[in-house]
């Protein structure tokens, strides 16, 4: 079936096309962009002005929660939450129960995604069996069923030698080691940002060190072997100047951030809510020098791409002593008008720089479909509103869990509709888009 | 003052002078032969204890009592924290009994906020992990003002573990409120990162703190700060800060020496200070009783003069 997008705004940086042009999609995938297309029998939809239309982002930083914790998150509401929120893709964590070490549980993941059939879902590997960080997992298995990376995300992988043997064994697939950094005898039982409001609180700390340290290990061990090493969730300035100086060397790192590392800082340890539990994430909210460095970085180009780290957790989990709460917030569905709001209309980053950290980059990191709206690319589209006005309601979130500090925020900017394979899969009713069936 | 007393930070100048002015009126009831008034009759207060506590909770029972106050005590074992019902559920049960008070103590810092999120009874915070002990500062500062007759103006050396410290928080928030000139002194491993933002001098030389203080306070070492690798012994704190009478020496002539126990003798204090003319160790146990007294009474509704 062929519909025509017409007369959007298409913002489609891997082709240098930020202008008015259509988009015919075909059977899936994108036909032809150009300009006045004939409709030649496809169903039209005229893109109100003001729209965008650009290739569907991803997120390559989740937790679906399914295989094992189901009451946080399954692949299916998981994947709902992506669609509303945008994406249509995500990369999903393998720090579920049963770990995702073997192609079973891979498969599985992917069985549950053909199921929900929203958004697309790349799984990724651990890096150890269990991640346990003493053996490597049958990496080649993995990628064969469908992994698109490993990580021991969680956690970082144990010791330099475990992480040199993966970055050297996954040469072989060209697939990146994404690194959760944290030196954990650093960190020790740290819960908050070490700083002023960590400390006044009585809150143990987790310096900005305990990241840095392990992303320089790990760039080490990059340009020893070759290998391409992505690092997760950057929070602290450090670790930004440790990714600066690989990339000046030639060293195949990349990075990403995620929205609250770049909006919050560890002032929300004690305002408005003291001790919110939604202010517990790891890495932690860091202070504001850390927040503008992320900012400086999404400007400069230093940082590759945008994840969310979508963190499900039922709020009985969260309902308890902040050092008792489990680290991580939801973000799939509050990411893209965050990114507006802080970054576009702060004046941070272009629209086009931002689809390239939403979209483009992490498909090049991942190697995956998508990233382009190039003829005969896979039709997966995304409409941004950027002008919406947003009032964030946990309540009406799609993911099943609503541990977000975001809610009741009131933001510009947001998503009209998400295209997977040349499918709406979610409409925003407010955008007078009509493009369902 | 708030519904709930969770930390000094939320007292302005004018509650803390409220409370100690109240609690010279409640000590003289503890002077009685008939310690007892019918203050607080039927009210109800749940001793909620997370952390095992002699002092604080006997404390407080007999503040409760002396003002006629129905008590009872829940001493849940720390071992059955994370297996057993959440805080939240416990905070629920108890409060569909309808009392008017929660006096809790718990090992995690800002517990107290989630109680009171929960509760629509009054909260008192009787030591929440390394955030605050509001209540100890307050006993404190009642001994400090009985002694020298102000807290302004006066320099206050606190000599100990700084960063682990509940006692530290609230003595500094509070003793900065009122004017007085703040010291802190520990080893560099155990300052916090807090305490450059406030009005407080942090040295690790305890000399240069206690030099010409008029009240020189100490706190515990715990013996656990040893595997963090916070000091390399016992022996090693003692020489460099316990406090020694040559030390003392080195303060004021009407210094006083002040502890929240409970001490560790021959580490952060020598017995001979702790039981010498100079220590007021045990006035700050009996002032604790009159100060509860007037924190339980002021938070039940009560204002100076009723």
């Amino acid at each position: 079936m062929k519909i025509l997008l017409k007369g959007g705004r298409v913002v489609d940086p891997a082709n240098g096309r930020d202008g008015s042009f259509d988009v015919l999609m075909d059977g899936g995938r994108i036909a032809r962009v150009g300009r006045d297309l004939p409709a030649e029998g496809a169903r039209v939809v005229d893109i109100p002005s003001g729209l965008v239309v650009c290739p569907g982002l991803i997120d390559m930083h989740v937790h679906l929660r399914e295989p094992g914790q189901e009451h946080k998150e399954t692949v299916a509401t998981g994947t709902a939450a992506a669609v509303a929120g945008g994406f249509t893709a995500v990369a999903c964590m393998p720090n579920t129960s049963p770990v995702n070490d073997n192609a079973g549980v891979t498969e599985y993941i992917l069985k549950k995604a053909a199921e929900a059939n929203l958004a697309r879902v790349y799984p990724i590997g651990a890096v150890s069996r269990g991640q346990q960080g003493e053996q490597l997992a049958d990496i080649a298995e993995l990628r064969k069923a469908g992994c698109v990376a490993v990580t021991d995300d969680g956690k970082p992988v144990a010791t330099a030698m475990l992480m040199r043997r993966a970055l050297e064994y996954t040469r072989m697939f060209d697939i990146p080691v994404i690194e959760h950094c944290e030196e954990q005898t650093l960190k020790g039982e740290g819960v908050a940002h070490e700083g002023i409001h960590a400390s006044a609180l009585g809150l143990r700390g987790i310096p900005g060190e305990a990241e840095s340290i392990m992303a320089s290990r790990d760039i080490s061990l990059a340009a020893l072997t070759k290998g391409r090493v992505h690092i997760a969730h950057m929070s602290a300035r450090q670790t930004l100047e440790a990714v600066r100086f690989g990339k000046s060397r030639g060293v195949a790192v990349t990075c990403e951030v995620t929205p609250h590392h770049f909006v919050l800082t560890d002032e929300l340890l004690g305002t408005p809510v003291p001790y919110d539990t939604n202010a517990k994430m790891n890495p932690p909210l860091r202070e504001t020098a850390d927040r503008d460095a992320m900012l400086a970085g999404l400007k400069d180009g230093s940082i590759d791409a945008i994840a969310t780290d979508h963190a499900p957790h039922h709020y009985d989990e969260k309902k308890v002593e902040f050092d008792h709460a489990p680290f991580g917030i939801t973000g799939l569905e509050t990411a893209v008008s965050l990114c507006f709001d802080r970054l576009v209309h702060a004046g941070v980053v272009s629209l086009a720089r931002l689809i390239e950290l939403l979209s483009v980059n992490p498909a090049k990191i991942l190697r995956v479909a998508g990233g382009s709206l190039a003829d005969g690319a896979p039709a997966d589209i995304t409409i941004l509103a950027p002008d919406m006005k947003v009032a964030v309601d946990a309540s009406k979130m799609k993911s099943k869990s609503k541990n977000t500090p975001f809610d009741g925020w009131q933001l510009r900017g947001g998503v009209a509709a998400t295209i997977v394979g040349g499918r709406p899969v979610y409409v925003n009713a407010d955008c007078g888009l009509r493009i369902a069936d | 003052m708030k519904k709930d007393l969770l930390g000094i930070a939320d007292l302005t100048a004018d509650d803390i002078h409220l409370v100690l002015d109240t609690a010279e009126a409640m000590r003289e009831v503890g002077q009685r032969p008939i310690k007892k008034v019918p203050t607080l009759r039927g009210k109800t207060v749940v001793n909620l204890f997370y952390e095992p506590s002699t002092r604080t909770r006997t404390s407080f029972e007999i503040a409760e009592k002396r003002l006629s106050a129905d008590t009872l005590n829940i001493a849940v074992a720390a071992s059955s924290v994370l297996k057993g019902e959440t805080l939240a559920d416990t905070a629920m049960n108890i409060e569909a009994m309808a009392p008017d008070m929660i006096v809790m103590r718990h090992a995690s810092s800002g517990a107290p906020y989630l109680l009171a999120r929960i509760c629509k009874s009054r909260i008192i915070n009787a030591g929440d992990g390394m955030h605050e002990h509001p209540t100890q500062a307050l006993l404190d500062a009642f001994t400090i003002r009985e002694r020298k007759g102000r807290i302004e103006g006066l320099k206050v050396a606190i000599v100990g573990d700084l960063l682990h410290s509940r006692v530290l928080r609230s003595n500094v928030l509070l003793l900065t409120k009122l004017g007085a000139d703040v010291w802190a002194s520990g080893p560099q491993t155990l300052v916090p990162p807090f305490l450059d933002a406030l009005a407080v001098h942090v040295t690790t030389d305890a000399d240069e703190a206690v030099r010409d203080a008029d009240v020189v306070m100490l706190l515990r070492i715990q013996h656990e700060r040893m595997t963090g690798a916070f000091v390399p012994s016992l022996r090693e704190y003692f020489n460099t800060f316990g406090m020694t009478s040559a030390r003392v020496a080195n303060a004021k002539p009407d210094v006083i020496i002040m502890h929240p126990g409970p001490m560790n003798r021959g580490v952060e204090i020598a017995s001979d200070v702790a039981d010498g003319p100079f220590s007021v160790i045990l006035e700050q146990v009996a002032n604790g009783v009159a100060v509860r007294m007037a924190v339980l009474y002021l938070l039940a509704g009560g204002t100076e003069g009723d």
